[in-house]
């Protein structure tokens, strides 16, 4: 199957507006970046969550910590659907009493959210944890939402979003389309 | 990994997989290890299922290894050995490996004397097979989690310089590693008297050396395999401190050495035989380093069978 990109929702710009207004806003309900941390989800919520924490640096002054999350053993369809491959998850800071915000790139049905959330408590307990997703396409089947979004994005089911990103497919882009 | 008719995987042999299995399973183990360090070391992946260790050889390291590499994957466990169960009863393997599947188990993991047992096993049961060492033939997550330990120290596998020392003739951990290592591009030479060799070894792809010093120069990985104690009344060798002598570890021998290999045994090591005590208290961190690899190389094995990246 190849996806058929039908329209073009965010490019270069929109994202490095889009990383920075999310920054702030991250900043403005947290009171700061102390007791900060960002855990961006494999494989994109990664880069995103690195480029928000260099983002939160250049405000604030000081570095926060970024780690990154690989939920496929959290996922609650892994006998049905089968697992992927498996990355490190790198959650080398204390998450107990931090606010964390989990990054990811799009958020859909809300379930890798929920394993996320899942994961995230067997590392700890944090102060609150609040997600970060560059897009919302809608269509949830958990009571899950996002305290950031970048854009939302009303889909329908058979659609896909395709995010692109410089660090792994050279180019920032978020496209709307059909997989064929 | 071989899959049956019923689409049950299994892994029953070195010889069964390819190089790209190994390095996708060891990449992955590398993420397992990773839960086994953290504060839960429990991820719910595997929840809901069932696994049944049946080990009919004495075992713990590699029996605990399966259970808890099972247990942080959230999967429940069912253990017996051969004294506890209906087997010293006379029950053969077929009914009490039908029994457990019966009671709705998912995978057996095998442990037994007879070489072949665990492939005989998967024409009995609908269910995933696991060797975890038969007879003589194979122990395939022993040598899989020796791979993830030279891989881990060392960084890489191809080009590098493995001797194995020892009983090869016995072991099934050399037959297994010997695959292995020949599948991933290292080179293995075999350290070991002609009466501890199996006939045309040389036909696995290996050198062959009597020579520990001449090993101890070319290595970058020194694999010493355990003397079985009751092979010396099988006068494969005049004595225990013959072998010392000409195969061992020892002090001098380890002392003299300019560029140090990394020293691995698979356990349990019979200190003062193929390695003095002294030398092994300096290296015993690999050995032990070997053992938590394990759990993490397991954790790899199991969710490969049961969670699957079939589909």
């Amino acid at each position: 199957m190849a996806f058929e990109a039908r329209a073009r929702v965010l490019d270069t710009e929109d994202l490095s507006r889009i990383i920075r207004r999310i920054a702030h806003e991250i900043l403005e309900r947290s009171k700061g970046s102390d007791d900060l941390a960002l855990v961006g989800i494999r494989t994109r919520g990664v880069f995103l969550a690195r480029r928000l924490g260099k983002m939160i640096e250049e405000i604030e002054g000081k570095p926060v910590a970024v780690g990154a999350l690989d939920i496929s053993l959290y996922r609650d369809d892994v006998a049905t659907r089968g697992a992927s491959s498996i990355g490190v998850t790198e959650i080398d800071l204390d998450t107990n009493d931090k606010k964390v915000v989990v990054v990811d790139d799009v958020l859909y049905t809300g379930r890798t959210i929920r394993a996320a959330m899942d994961a995230i408590m067997d590392f700890g307990r944090p102060q609150v944890i609040q997600l970060a997703v560059l897009v919302d396409r809608g269509h949830r089947e958990v009571p899950i939402r996002a305290d950031y979004v970048g854009k939302n994005v009303p889909t329908s089911g058979n659609e896909k979003v395709k995010v692109s990103l410089e660090e792994i497919d050279g180019v920032d882009m978020v496209e709307i389309g059909e997989e064929r | 990994m071989n899959e049956d008719v019923n689409g049950h995987r299994h892994l029953l042999a070195i010889a069964d997989v390819d190089r790209d299995f190994i390095i996708s399973l060891l990449d992955s183990a590398r993420s397992f290890a990773e839960v086994s360090t953290r504060p839960i070391k429990k991820v719910p992946a595997l929840r809901g299922r069932t696994i049944a260790n049946l080990f009919l050889e004495p075992s713990t390291r590699t029996r605990i290894s399966f259970e808890l590499a099972a247990k942080r994957l959230s999967a429940d466990v069912i253990s017996f050995s051969r004294t506890t169960s209906s087997i010293s009863k006379g029950e053969s393997l077929k009914d009490t490996a039908k029994t457990l599947v019966a009671m709705g188990v998912d995978a057996v993991v095998i442990r037994h004397s007879s070489a072949g047992a665990p492939k005989m096993l998967t024409g009995w049961v609908d269910c995933s097979v696991v060797n975890a060492g038969d007879g003589m033939h194979e122990h395939p997550t022993q040598a899989l989690l020796d791979l993830f330990t030279m891989r881990e120290r060392l960084g890489h596998l191809e080009g590098l310089k493995v001797a194995i020392v020892g009983d090869i003739d016995h072991s099934r951990v050399a037959r297994s590693n010997i695959q292995a290592l020949n599948k991933v591009g290292a080179e293995v030479l075999l350290v070991a008297p002609r009466s501890l060799l199996p006939e045309r070894i040389e036909e696995m792809g290996v050198d062959i050396t009597g020579s520990l010093e001449q090993a101890l120069e070319w290595c970058d990985v020194l694999y010493l395999l355990r003397i079985q104690l009751e092979r010396v009344e099988e006068s494969r060798f005049p004595s225990l401190r013959e072998y010392t002598l000409q195969y061992g570890l020892t002090k001098p021998r380890w002392q003299n050495l300019k560029r140090k290999p990394l020293v691995m045994h698979p356990g349990p090591m019979n200190r003062g035989v193929e390695i003095e005590s002294s030398v092994a208290d300096e290296v015993e961190s690999v050995i032990t380093g070997q053992v938590t690899a394990g759990v993490a190389v397991r954790m790899a094995v199991l969710y490969e069978l049961l969670g699957g990246s079939h589909g």
